[in-house]
C-alpha cells in the first residue's frame, strides 16, 4: 500500500498554491477522514484473509486478530492441490483466454462491418445486440443447458468458451461499434486505392488503428469472464471445474471437513492475480471506465 | 508487408475504385462479409438469442429438461409460481434487494465521488481533493475480486466465533459473543445487502468520478461566482449534470438487485438463509431447474424475472424523464 501512495502522489504539487481558509482545510479534512474510513472497509477485510491464509484453523478460532504462529504456505498446498484450487485456476486461465482472443476478434469483426457498411438488415443485427445486453442471462441459461446438450458439449471447456464468447459478444460489439464508427473513414478508402482487399484493410490498418478501444473492452471482458460463476455453475456443473466454480464447491464442504486455513488461501489465490494485475494497470483501466461513461 | 506507395495510384484510379468497391460485388468483399458477419452472428444466435426465445416456449410446457418430450400445459406454471410461498418470499427479498441496493449504492458511491472531486480548495481553479487519487484506486478493489471470493471471503467476517466482526466488536468490549450474523432472520437480509453494496460502491464511485470530471470547469466557476457554496454546487450542478450516469448507474444495479444469485449463493451455502430470509428468485430458479427437474416451471421464473427487469428499466427511465433529465444531461 506504501507502494500505491508513491505512485499516485499528484504530479502537479510544484505548481502555486492558492491559498487556503480554514473552512477549504475543514472540508478537505472531513473528506480525507469519510475516504480513508471507506478506504479501510474496503481494505481490512482484505487484509484480514490474507493475514488467515497462513493460520491454522485452532489459531483462527482462538483469536481472528493474531497474527499466524508461523508463515507457512501449508494452506496454499493444500488448497492448490487438495482441493484442486490449482486445476481450477489453470482451467479458468485456459477458458478465459481462449474465450477473450475470440469474442475480442469476432466482436471486432462484427461490430467493424456493422459500423462500416449499411446494407439490408444492418440495423436489424444491431438492435438484437442491444437486446442481448438488456435481458437477463437467467431467462437464457435453462434452455442453453438442453442446447449444448443437444450439441454433446455439456460439461466440457469448449462448451464454456464458446458460451463465454456468445454472452461477451454484445457488450463488446456494442463498444466497439461506437469505436469503429469514429475512425476516420479516408484511411480505409485510402487502403482500398491502394490496393488492399477488405481483410487486408481491417487486419492491418482498422484492428491496429482500434487498439485504444480495443484494450478498454478486453479489460472489462476479462473481469467479467474471469468473474463469471452462473454460467459455469449452470452448463459445466459435471465438467472440470473453473476457480470461482472450485471455490464455491470448496465452500459448500466446508461444513464438513473444517479447514478455514485452506479456505482463506483459496480465497486468496483467486484473488491476489487480477488484484495485482489491476493495480499495475490501474491506470489504464480508470481511463476505461470514464471512457466508457463519455458515450 | 507495407502497402504499395500511392504513387502507383493513376489519378482517374481514385474514382474508380471508390465506385468498384460500391457497386461490385467481389469475391473479397463477399467473403469478408460472410465471414466477418457469419460467424458472430452464427454463435450470437445459436447461444443467446435461441435459448431466449426457447425461454418463451418452455415456459409453456412441464418439461422436466431429462427427457425429450413435454406437453403444453399453457399458463399453468405461471399460475402456480404466483401460488408458491417460497416463490413469493422470494420475490418479495427482490424486492427489498431493488428498494435498498441501487439507492444506498448510488448515493453512497457519488458521496464519495462528490468528495474526491470537489473537496479541494474553494479559491482558484477548481480542484478535487488533494492525494485522493489513493482512495480511488482502493474503492475499486471489490469490483476487480470474484463475487464468490467476496461472498465466501464475507461469509468467514461474519462468522460468530472466528469471524472479524465479532472479534473487533468484542474487542471494543460489545458483547456481541457467538452473534450469528447470517443465522439471524433479523441481521441476515441486512449482512449481504452489505456485503453488496460492499462489492458495488468502488465501480460507481469510479463511474462517477470519470462523469463529474466531464463537467466543463467553467460551469462550476460559475456557480462558485455566484455564491454558491459546495452543498449547493453538488446538488444544483453536479448531479443534474451526471444525472444520465446516475440513471444508468441505478438501471445496472436494479438489474443486479433482480438477480444477486452469486452474492446470495456463495453467503449461504445452506441456500436460502435462515427461514428464507435471503432467498431470490433465481436461487428458486436454479433449484426448480437442476434440483427437481422443472425445467418448463424454471423458465417462466426466467420470464418472469426478465419482465420484472424490464419494467424496472421502464421505470428509472421514466421517473428520469419525468423530472426532466435528457435534456440537462449533456451540453
Amino acid at each position: 500500500m506504501t507502494l500505491l501512495k508513491q505512485k499516485t502522489a499528484p504530479v502537479g504539487h510544484l505548481e502555486r498554491e492558492a491559498k487556503s481558509t480554514p473552512g477549504d482545510r475543514a472540508v478537505a479534512a472531513t473528506s480525507h477522514v469519510v475516504l480513508a474510513i471507506w478506504s479501510a472497509i474496503v481494505v481490512l477485510p482484505l487484509l484480514w484473509t490474507f493475514m488467515s491464509s497462513f493460520k491454522t484453523s485452532n489459531e483462527i478460532f482462538a483469536s481472528p486478530f493474531a497474527l499466524p504462529g508461523a508463515w507457512k504456505l501449508d494452506n496454499y498446498i493444500k488448497a492448490w492441490s487438495e482441493a484442486g484450487i490449482g486445476a481450477a485456476f489453470i482451467n479458468s486461465v485456459i477458458v478465459v483466454g481462449v474465450s477473450l482472443v475470440l469474442v475480442m476478434l469476432l466482436g471486432a469483426m462484427c461490430a467493424y462491418v456493422l459500423a462500416r457498411f449499411s446494407f439490408r438488415g444492418s440495423r436489424v443485427i444491431y438492435v438484437l445486440m442491444l437486446a442481448g445486453l438488456t435481458f437477463p442471462i437467467f431467462l437464457a441459461m435453462v434452455p442453453l443447458f438442453g442446447v449444448l446438450k443437444g450439441m454433446g458439449l455439456l460439461n466440457q471447456l469448449p462448451g464454456l468458451i464458446i458460451t463465454y464468447v456468445a454472452f461477451a459478444l454484445p457488450f463488446t460489439v456494442f463498444f466497439l461499434f461506437a469505436f469503429f464508427k469514429n475512425l476516420p473513414g479516408e484511411i480505409a478508402e485510402a487502403a482500398a486505392i491502394d490496393g488492399a482487399g477488405e481483410w487486408r484493410t481491417f487486419f492491418q490498418i482498422m484492428l491496429p488503428m482500434a487498439r485504444p478501444g480495443l484494450a478498454s473492452v478486453a479489460i472489462f471482458n476479462f473481469l467479467g469472464l474471469w468473474n463469471q460463476f452462473l454460467i459455469p455453475v449452470t452448463i459445466n456443473a459435471g465438467g472440470p471445474k473453473v476457480l470461482s466454480q472450485e471455490l464455491f464447491a470448496f465452500a459448500q464442504q466446508m461444513g464438513y471437513a473444517v479447514d478455514f486455513g485452506a479456505l482463506f488461501a483459496a480465497v486468496t489465490v483467486t484473488v491476489i492475480p487480477v488484484l495485482i494485475a489491476y493495480i499495475l494497470f490501474q491506470r489504464q483501466l480508470q481511463g476505461s471506465v470514464s471512457q466508457g461513461t463519455s458515450r | 508487408m507495407s502497402l504499395p506507395p500511392p504513387t502507383a495510384v493513376l489519378e482517374g484510379g481514385r474514382k474508380a475504385a471508390i465506385q468498384s468497391r460500391r457497386k461490385n460485388l467481389t469475391f473479397d468483399k463477399v467473403s469478408f462479409m460472410a465471414v466477418f458477419l457469419g460467424i458472430p452472428l452464427a454463435i450470437y444466435l445459436v447461444f443467446v438469442i435461441w435459448p431466449f426465445l426457447q425461454a418463451f416456449v418452455y415456459s409453456l410446457t412441464d418439461w422436466s429438461g431429462f427427457s425429450p418430450n413435454y406437453k403444453f400445459i399453457g399458463l399453468d406454471n405461471y399460475a402456480r409460481i404466483f401460488t408458491d410461498d417460497q416463490f413469493l418470499k422470494a420475490l418479495s427479498n427482490n424486492v427489498i434487494l431493488l428498494i435498498i441496493v441501487p439507492l444506498v449504492t448510488v448515493v453512497l458511491s457519488l458521496v464519495l465521488a462528490a468528495l474526491v472531486t470537489v473537496g479541494g480548495s474553494s479559491k482558484g481553479q477548481v480542484k478535487g481533493l488533494k492525494n485522493s487519487s489513493f482512495y480511488r484506486v482502493v474503492s475499486f478493489f471489490p469490483y476487480t475480486i470474484p463475487a464468490v471470493a467476496i461472498g465466501i471471503m464475507w461469509g468467514q467476517i461474519y462468522d460468530p466465533s472466528g469471524g472479524l466482526l465479532n472479534g473487533a466488536l468484542n474487542a471494543l468490549g460489545l458483547n456481541f459473543k457467538d452473534y450469528a450474523w447470517l443465522g439471524n432472520t433479523n441481521t441476515a437480509m441486512a449482512c449481504s445487502i452489505f456485503v453488496i453494496i460492499w462489492g458495488f460502491v468502488g465501480f460507481y464511485m469510479v463511474l462517477f468520478i470519470a462523469g463529474i470530471k466531464g463537467i466543463p470547469a467553467e460551469l462550476f466557476e460559475a456557480a462558485r461566482i455566484d455564491g454558491a457554496g459546495r452543498f449547493r454546487t453538488a446538488v444544483s450542478v453536479t448531479i443534474p449534470m451526471i444525472r444520465d450516469n446516475i440513471q444508468t448507474a441505478y438501471v445496472y444495479l436494479g438489474i443486479f438487485a433482480l438477480d444477486a444469485f452469486v452474492y446470495m449463493a456463495s453467503l449461504f451455502p445452506n441456500a436460502g438463509g435462515p427461514e428464507n430470509s435471503t432467498l431470490v428468485m433465481s436461487q428458486q430458479l436454479f433449484f426448480t431447474a437442476f434440483q427437481r427437474g422443472q425445467f418448463g416451471m424454471a423458465t417462466a421464473m426466467g420470464v418472469i424475472l426478465a419482465v420484472a427487469t424490464l419494467l424496472f428499466s421502464g421505470l428509472v427511465f421514466l421517473v428520469n424523464k419525468l423530472t426532466g433529465g435528457t435534456d440537462g444531461g449533456r451540453l
